[in-house]
């Protein structure tokens, strides 16, 4: 075997490094996407163009002369009222239909948003550089961006906080009541709309940090959409839904795997490996599944 | 004679007539048949069998790519095409050039019915949603590992062999126009015939209760890995006379573009009506109408209008054009309408 890989360890190491940071933003993404699908029963196509979005917004501040770190906070805020103004025009028409019309929808969303970033933005690859520097770890050999360290450290952070909102807030235990059962939370008084906007907004805001962390860590293009929904739909798909552990863990998986593909089979097939993934989860998952209904039989 | 043979003769004549009535639209009346058959074919198994695909688009590039690459294939080396300028250095005699292209879209049809039918029984298992999002996983997986393959052109495309120099300067475009229109009326057909059979009744039944279906002794996947394999035929088919069409060939681009083939079969098809025969037809038409002079006239905001309309046909008109006309006009699909029932279901709103 002629790989990079096996003929210097320490790139193991540092696909490993590399894949764990990755990974967390994958489940930060994915966490949003597990929250729409929980509550409100819809897939999102669009959730890759939300994160890329927030991505331009931490862009635009370094353009502007602020520090792209602030993005972190601006970036959701802003988010969370575009997540509500889509809730409003779109998605409230879908929530309690067929789940293709919401996928077709939000598609069509998706399209519509890859297009105007491209209009606004201009097709050119971007990043926003915050200036943090680099570790150098085991004589040189292993290096780590410290704006990957701190991307990982501010995912944490919000999905902890996140985490404890749900757990104690009245909007949190009103939105896990509209998941465990939307009809008898409207009953008891919970104003479901309201959740549902609030639900879809949370996500979007989620995309929106996401997103600011990518601008700063790596790279954004308004094209890049597509890959970053399916990798959140994998994750959540292996993780389940409302499995905020299981989560973390599959999204830190994926992240490994991938800078693994990106060394072994070469940067160009990484995408393709991506979507391979997706299939060949999909497709174990299917026999798994048969193979219990057989059982039930 | 009755009413549907004239109207089918009618369609028939003008279909004969558009390119020497209209020559100066020929490849965009080429294109129309292409994306009527990709509605149609579609239709088979988005609107009859209920498998919502956003895939078929892998079986249109597939088909695409092994047209261009056996019509290559057949007389030269295909690596030494691809790596620049082949098209340059060998030329295709026009006998080489049908044969190649007769033999090529063969091999675009059969193959990727094949790869439907192997892996059908893994893919079509899934339900639903998961099914939606799995096909959209293998077409754009197959738009990015055919953009790393050095044989096919990579990144930088493949050229497909340029029309032979043939006498008369108006022969590329009759060409195609008639290749896509005898498969169009080829496709038409052979689905209309299906239509008409038990087999028909089996998708439907899928489509409304797999597992009741199931239940009743129908081995519904033997009948849905056909119904994909009919599917996957006609759109290699297609995909082989666009890429003749086109000339070029780009993995993402212009085979694997789910970005725009793959979302316009489905959408014709929601527009004129899932689960009709004519529905998809006067989708696509209309689209191509649609989507023609928006191209045209409002260059660059294309993709803009393409999220809006699909965002407001699948909000708004679900049922497409086919469906809304059964709402109104019940009799003319055959239904019996007690009219006094329908009187007060009327007042009831």
């Amino acid at each position: 075997m002629d790989f990079l890989i096996f003929q210097v360890p320490m790139l193991t190491l540092q696909a490993v490094l590399d894949g764990l940071l990755l990974g967390i933003l994958f489940a930060l993404i994915a966490y949003g996407m597990a929250l729409q699908w929980g509550v409100m029963n819809i897939i999102n196509i669009a959730q890759g163009d939300l994160v890329i979005l927030g991505g331009y917004i931490a862009y635009f501040m370094y353009l502007y002369g602020i520090h792209p770190a602030w993005g972190v906070i601006v970036s959701p805020i802003i988010m969370y009222f575009v997540g509500v103004i889509i809730y409003k025009l779109v998605i409230n028409k879908v929530v309690d239909r067929d789940l293709f019309i919401s996928i077709l929808a939000t598609f069509g969303i998706s399209i519509l948003f890859m297009q105007l970033m491209n209009f606004a933005f201009g097709a050119d690859v971007v990043l926003a550089n915050s200036g943090y520097g680099t570790t150098m770890l085991f004589d040189n050999s292993v290096t780590l961006p410290n704006s990957k360290i701190f991307s990982a450290f501010i995912s944490i952070l919000f999905a902890i906080g996140l985490v404890i909102y749900m757990k104690k807030s009245k909007l949190g235990r009103a939105i896990r009541a509209t998941a465990q059962n939307a009809r008898a939370a409207k009953i008891l008084g919970v104003d479901t709309e309201k959740v549902y906007a609030a639900t879809f907004g949370i996500n979007a805001a989620l995309c929106g940090v996401a997103g600011a962390l990518i601008s700063i860590t790596f790279t954004i293009h308004p094209y890049m959409g597509l890959p970053y929904t399916i990798r959140s739909f994998m994750i959540v798909i292996v993780a389940g839904l409302g499995n905020l552990p299981g989560v973390a863990m599959s999204g830190m998986s994926l992240g490994v795997f991938e800078e693994f593909a990106d060394y072994i089979l070469g940067t160009e097939f990484r995408i393709g490996s991506v979507f391979l993934l997706l299939v060949l989860i999909l497709v174990y998952r299917r026999f798994k599944l048969s193979r219990k209904r057989e059982y039930l039989k | 004679m009755n009413k549907n043979t004239i109207l089918y003769g009618a369609i028939l004549i003008f279909g004969i007539a558009a390119p020497f009535i209209f020559p100066a639209f020929k490849v965009q009346l080429s294109i129309l048949c292409i994306l009527i058959i990709l509605a149609i074919t579609w239709n088979v198994q988005g609107g009859e069998m209920g498998y919502n695909t956003f895939g078929n688009i892998l079986f249109y590039g597939l088909g695409m790519y092994l047209c261009a690459s056996v019509q290559v294939g057949m007389f030269f080396p295909l690596g030494e095409w691809t790596e620049g300028g082949g098209e340059k250095t060998f030329v295709h005699t026009p006998a080489q050039f049908f044969q190649g292209f007769a033999v090529g879209l063969a091999v675009a049809a059969v193959v990727p019915a094949i790869i439907a039918g192997l892996i059908g029984y893994s893919i079509l298992g899934l339900r639903g949603h998961y099914f939606a999002i799995c096909t959209l996983g293998l077409g754009v997986a197959a738009g990015e590992i055919s953009g790393g393959i050095e044989i096919i052109g990579a990144g930088q495309g493949f050229t497909t062999p340029p029309f032979p120099n043939v006498d008369r300067l108006e022969a590329r475009g009759e060409f195609f126009y008639f290749c896509s229109f005898i498969v169009l009326v080829f496709t038409f057909l052979a689905v209309k015939a299906i239509y008409s059979t038990r087999f028909k009744l089996v998708l439907n039944a899928i489509r409304d209760n797999e597992d009741k279906a199931e239940a009743m002794g129908i081995q519904t996947m033997k009948y849905k890995i056909i119904g994909w394999m009919i599917s996957a035929f006609f759109c290699g088919l297609a995909g082989g006379i666009m890429g003749g069409l086109v000339g070029y060939i780009d993995s993402t681009d212009v085979a694997f573009d789910g970005r725009e083939m793959g979302v316009f079969m489905v959408l014709m098809a929601i527009l004129g009506g899932k689960g009709t025969l004519w529905g998809p037809v006067i989708g696509a038409t209309l689209f191509h109408i649609f989507k023609e002079g928006f191209w045209t006239f409002f260059l660059g905001w294309q993709y803009v209008a393409l999220g809006v309309l699909i965002v407001v046909i699948v909000i708004y008109f679900p049922e497409g054009i086919m469906g809304w006309l059964r709402e109104k006009y019940p009799e003319r699909f055959g239904e019996v309408v007690d009219e006094a029932d329908r009187k007060a279901q009327v007042t009831l709103k």
